[in-house]
Order: structure tokens, then C-alpha cells, then sequence
């Protein structure tokens, strides 16, 4: 175990050089260089030499890049071009609003996937598998950022149940967050829902089908107890599958989610840099989520492993 | 049910997946096997309730949009302030937006704007990921081993962040952000045809075909490329679904279709502008994104069970 995390880890930094490497060549894509996009409009040559200078555009491409690369590993990601703040604790201060987002969204995902497959998976073919598999289908479709419009419109704008922006910290009071988090959270937990659900209809209808089962029928046990206990057992993994699976699209809806909702999160942080050209912040944000992914892309394997010892490890 | 086993005997040479199989079927004895195989996946995807009404959906909504500047009862900039914000009425079946613009019509002219965006950016994905899948998985070695690299490094990233990053960079444009999608996307594409290429390479039927000396490439055209073509058709349905939604993403946050282009990405971002005040205004492009989606979500599932049966019967 230890092992292949250590292997595992060590295979992430070659990548890690490269991701970074792309990362820092984005800016190659910049009409004219970041020098212009910077200057604002009609400056004048002095002006961009002197940005010129002060990013160190001058050096070569690859110092440019190694100077970045070693702040970065040094903990520094850089400053925004915006407000001089540090990248490192904009997105600091961003992620923790992200961070209980995507917590809450996985968490509701989980429960209503979970509750869903395993009603449709011991009745297969019966109204009550139906309406799940139906409704699955629907969670899939719905655009999640549409689905937000909605509930705002419904429980903020009509009924005024719920508050439609802003974000309370979980330590000011633990009522308010959760308020201010739950219509974010449940637009964006439909695709993981529906994804964790049909996995869990497909894991229990095979084992409900598996010879143990009749076995423990047999010995006189009710089949929808047994199933539920064996299936509640091996429901882990098709849900940190569909997780894993999940991570890449959840991490880029908060951009779009976190806009609807004014949530002070990672993904507004990136819309707003994206919006005011502020390449360091983009490109610390690009490096920090790529970076997040591979560690959750790793944990979901290493999970496999926890939950079921016949995965073996290699 | 309809085609009887007579049909299948006169006309041996029926088109396989591969769209240019059918011409060269006489050239070569090919295997007869795939000419029953389409048959009966088209059977199969037909006797598929769901997925047959997708399809005829998607074709009504690709029909529809296609003709918009011919059958829309207005212009989708026509504006009409006396008339703003109407209701569902006679005259503006969806109502009108806050500048008096008919919803209908901007729904048909953005639905055009955004499939085919979407259809774009599917386009660059499969225009990459296919081939680059059929070298890797065919030939293997150190071209293999280097685009897989590459893969995981473009997975790394979330599709939309790095779409959005590369448009901060260039300046904002639905080209541009479709392009970019269609380079992010090319890794999903490429991993699926590579991992379908690395089992039809382990036929008994390509070990033939080299060994009577086949060139490498029309081993890949006529043998390799039909047998993936299931595991692409499937993907590139959930591919443009993918698309579909992230077009909207992008317009919704002002980075792709600009006003007044009418998308249903740019349409839901005035909507949500205009949230509190105007709400209905969100309804409509949300109906028609949904309905899109799950059509292409109903066709890539059936696709997928009719091909699915048929793999498992033939192994």
C-alpha cells in the first residue's frame, strides 16, 4: 500500500513539471504578450518596455518559465496583476468556500444516488425503478447552472425560504452556512445523483443475482435484507467511482455556480481573473486545480484497494 | 423485425459502420460478418423505444433550428419595445424578452448557434482523438506510451477551467472557445478509440491481414476503423452532449456567443441578468438545453446497448 502510494506520488512529478510547463505557456498565447494586454490602450512604447521589464518578459522563454517554476515550488505562486495580492492566498482564501460547495454537493449526491439506485435495483422493472431510472435520466440532462435559476426563483424569489447569494463561514454559524450552501450544492449535485445512482442500480442488480443470495434466501433470510446488506457493503465503490469520475466536471461547474450564487469561492476567483486578464491568478488557479484533481484521481484508486482487498495493488 | 434473411443474402455488401467501406466492398471479399452486424444493430437501436425518440427529436430540433431565418415568425434581433416582456400570447408564442424580442424566435436562432458549436468542437475532438487513438492503440510503443502521456496531461485539467483559461488569454469568441473545447476534449475521444483499437488488434482476422501482407494502413482503414466505429459513435454522442453544455457554460459567462448573437448559453446569461426582475426569462433556453441533452444522452445509450449486445454475442 504504502508502496504504491510512494510510486504512485513519484509518477505525479514528471507530469506535474509538464502541466506547470503548459501552464506557464498559455501566456505564449496572449495577442502581442501579456505586456500589451496590460498596458491598457494607446500606451506608449516606454510604458510597455517598462512592464516589459518589470515582468521580466525580456528574459528568455524557458528562464521565464524555470524563475516561475522554482516560486512556485517555492510556495510562491506570484501576484496578481490586479490588486497585487499574493495568487497564493487569493486562491487560500477561496478555497474553503469552494472546498464545503463541492463537500456538501458530493455528500447530497451520495445519500439521494445511493437511495435511488437501491430502490430501483431490488425491484428492477417495478414503477418504484421507473421513476428512479426516469429521474436519473433527467438529473443527467438538466443543466445544473439552469437548475440553480430555478431554485432561486423558487425558494429565494417566491417563497424567500432560503437566501439567493452571499456566504456565511461555517464557524460564524453552522445554520446560515449550510442555508447559504444548500441550492448551490443540490444544482450541482443532479449529474454526480444520477451517475451514483445508475452505478448503484447496475451493482445491485448483479448481485442480487449472485449465488450467495440464493443461498441466504434459501436459509429462509428475505432477499431485499440480505442485498441490502451486501450491497451497502460493496455501494462504496461504484459511489467513489462515480465521484472520481465526477471531480474533473464538479471542480469546473463551481466556476458557473459560485457566479450565480456570489459565493467568494475558487471558480468566482477564476471568473473574475478570466475577466480582468489576470494571467498569474489564471495560472495559479489552473495549476492548483490540475494539481487537486491528480490527488483526487489517486485517493479514488487508493480507495479501491480499502474497499475491496481483491483489487490488487500495482 | 421488418427485413427478411433474403435481403441480407442478395445484398451482401451493405455499408458497414465505416462510411467508406460500402464502395471498396466488391474490390475486397470482405467479411460478411459486419453486414449483418449493422442490420442488426439498426434493428436493435430501433426496437429501442427512448432512443428512437431521441433521435427523432434531435432531428426535429436540428430541422427546426436549421431553417430558423426561413420559418421563424420574426428576426432574432428584431426588436419591439412597445411590446417587451409579453407573455405567451397569439402573437409571440414563448413571449418576448425585456427589448420586446421574440422568445421563439431567438430559441430556433440560438439552437443554431449553440448545436452547432457544440457540433464544432465534437469535430476537433474526434479530428484528433480518432486517429491519434487508431496510431496508438494499433502501432503501440514509444508513440503510444508519449500520446498517453499527453492524454493524462490534457486530463488533468477541468475541461471548462482550462477552456476558460485559454479564452482569457486570447480574447473571448464562441470560435475560439469551441476550438479550445475541441482540443480539451480530444483526450476523451482519443482514449476510447485507442482502448477499442487495442482489442481489435488481438483479432485472429488482423493477425491475417498482416500476414498476407496488408499494408499497415489499409489494415487500419477497412479492418480497424469499422470494428472502433461503435465505441466512437457512443462517445461522440455523449461528446456533444458534453459540448452542448459547455457552450452554454461559456456563453453564460459572457465568454463565448456575445450579444446580440442570440445562443441558449447568451440567452440564459441575459436571464440570469435580469433574474430578479424578469424570471420567466430562464425557462425557455433551460427547456430547450435539457431537451437537447437528453437526446443526445437517449441516442448514445441505445447506440450503446445495440452495439453492447452484439459485443458480447460475437466474443
Amino acid at each position: 500500500m504504502l508502496r504504491f502510494l510512494c510510486v504512485r506520488l513519484l509518477a505525479m512529478v514528471p507530469l506535474l513539471v509538464i502541466v506547470s510547463f503548459l501552464i506557464y505557456s498559455l501566456i505564449a498565447l496572449v495577442p502581442g504578450g501579456p505586456e500589451v494586454a496590460l498596458a491598457g490602450s494607446n500606451p506608449t512604447p516606454e510604458r510597455i518596455a517598462a512592464i516589459r521589464e518589470q515582468l521580466g518578459l525580456d528574459e528568455p522563454f524557458l528562464v521565464q518559465y524555470w524563475n516561475w517554476f522554482t516560486d512556485v515550488l517555492h510556495g510562491d505562486l506570484g501576484t496578481s496583476f490586479v490588486d497585487s495580492q499574493s495568487v497564493w492566498s487569493a486562491i487560500a482564501h477561496g478555497f474553503p468556500v469552494t472546498l464545503s460547495l463541492v463537500g456538501l454537493t458530493l455528500l447530497i449526491a451520495a445519500v439521494l444516488g445511493l437511495a435511488l439506485g437501491l430502490a430501483a435495483g431490488l425491484r428492477p422493472g417495478s414503477w418504484v425503478d421507473r421513476v428512479s431510472t426516469v429521474t436519473a435520466s433527467a438529473f443527467m440532462a438538466l443543466p445544473y447552472f439552469w437548475v440553480g435559476m430555478m431554485l432561486v426563483l423558487v425558494f429565494a424569489i417566491q417563497m424567500r425560504t432560503l437566501p439567493a447569494v452571499g456566504y456565511v463561514n461555517f464557524t460564524d454559524s453552522p445554520l446560515d452556512w449550510l442555508g447559504h450552501l444548500i441550492l448551490p450544492a443540490f444544482s450541482l449535485a443532479t449529474v454526480p445523483t444520477a451517475v451514483v445512482a445508475r452505478q448503484t442500480r447496475a451493482a445491485v442488480t448483479s448481485v442480487m443475482q449472485e449465488d450467495y443470495i440464493r443461498t441466504a434466501v434459501a436459509k429462509g433470510l428475505h432477499p431485499r435484507r440480505v442485498a441490502v446488506k451486501h450491497v451497502l457493503k460493496n455501494a462504496a465503490v461504484p459511489v467513489v467511482t462515480a465521484f472520481g469520475v465526477e471531480a474533473n466536471r464538479l471542480i469546473g461547474a463551481t466556476v458557473v455556480i459560485e457566479q450565480l450564487f456570489a459565493l467568494p469561492g475558487v471558480g468566482k476567483l477564476a471568473y473574475f481573473s478570466v475577466f480582468s486578464r489576470d494571467f498569474p491568478m489564471v495560472q495559479g488557479i489552473l495549476l492548483i486545480t490540475a494539481v487537486l484533481i491528480m490527488l483526487v484521481n489517486l485517493a479514488v484508486d487508493l480507495s479501491y484497494g480499502y474497499f475491496n482487498p481483491k483489487v490488487k495493488m500495482s | 423485425m421488418t427485413q427478411s434473411d433474403s435481403v441480407d443474402i442478395r445484398k451482401p455488401a451493405a455499408a458497414p459502420p465505416g462510411k467508406d467501406a460500402g464502395k471498396d466492398a466488391g474490390k475486397e471479399a470482405g467479411p460478411i460478418e459486419p453486414v449483418s452486424r449493422t442490420r442488426a444493430v439498426v434493428r436493435r437501436f430501433r426496437s429501442n423505444r427512448s432512443a428512437v425518440i431521441g433521435a427523432l427529436l434531435l432531428l426535429a430540433i436540428i430541422v427546426v433550428t436549421a431553417a430558423a431565418p426561413l420559418i421563424a415568425p420574426y428576426g432574432p434581433a428584431q426588436v419591439d419595445i412597445s411590446d417587451r416582456l409579453s407573455g405567451p400570447t397569439a402573437e409571440h408564442w414563448l413571449g418576448t424578452d425585456t427589448l420586446g424580442r421574440d422568445t421563439l424566435t431567438r430559441l430556433m436562432h440560438g439552437g443554431r448557434v449553440s448545436l452547432a458549436a457544440a457540433a464544432l468542437a465534437v469535430v476537433i475532438a474526434t479530428g484528433i482523438g480518432l486517429p491519434l487513438g487508431l496510431i496508438s492503440g494499433y502501432f503501440g510503443g514509444v508513440v503510444d506510451w508519449l500520446l498517453d502521456r499527453a492524454a493524462d496531461i490534457l486530463m488533468a485539467f477541468p475541461a471548462i477551467i482550462l477552456t476558460i483559461a485559454i479564452i482569457a488569454m486570447v480574447g473571448p469568441g464562441l470560435t475560439t472557445a469551441m476550438v479550445s473545447l475541441g482540443i480539451v476534449y480530444a483526450p476523451r475521444m482519443y482514449r476510447v478509440v485507442r482502448g477499442s483499437t487495442l482489442e481489435v488488434r488481438r483479432e485472429v482476422y488482423i493477425e491475417a491481414s498482416t500476414s498476407i501482407g496488408t499494408p499497415h494502413l489499409t489494415i487500419l482503414r477497412k479492418r480497424v476503423l469499422p470494428n472502433i466505429m461503435p465505441a466512437a459513435l457512443v462517445q461522440l454522442s455523449f461528446l456533444l452532449a458534453s459540448a452542448l453544455l459547455a457552450e452554454v457554460t461559456v456563453s453564460l459567462l459572457g465568454l463565448g456567443a456575445l450579444p446580440p448573437t442570440a445562443s441558449w448559453g447568451s440567452m440564459l446569461g441575459q436571464a440570469f441578468l435580469e433574474m430578479r426582475t424578469n424570471p420567466s426569462l430562464a425557462v425557455y433556453p433551460g427547456i430547450a438545453i435539457a431537451i437537447a441533452t437528453l437526446c443526445f444522452n437517449l441516442i448514445g445509450d441505445g447506440l450503446r446497448d445495440a452495439f453492447g449486445r452484439e459485443t458480447r454475442k460475437a466474443s
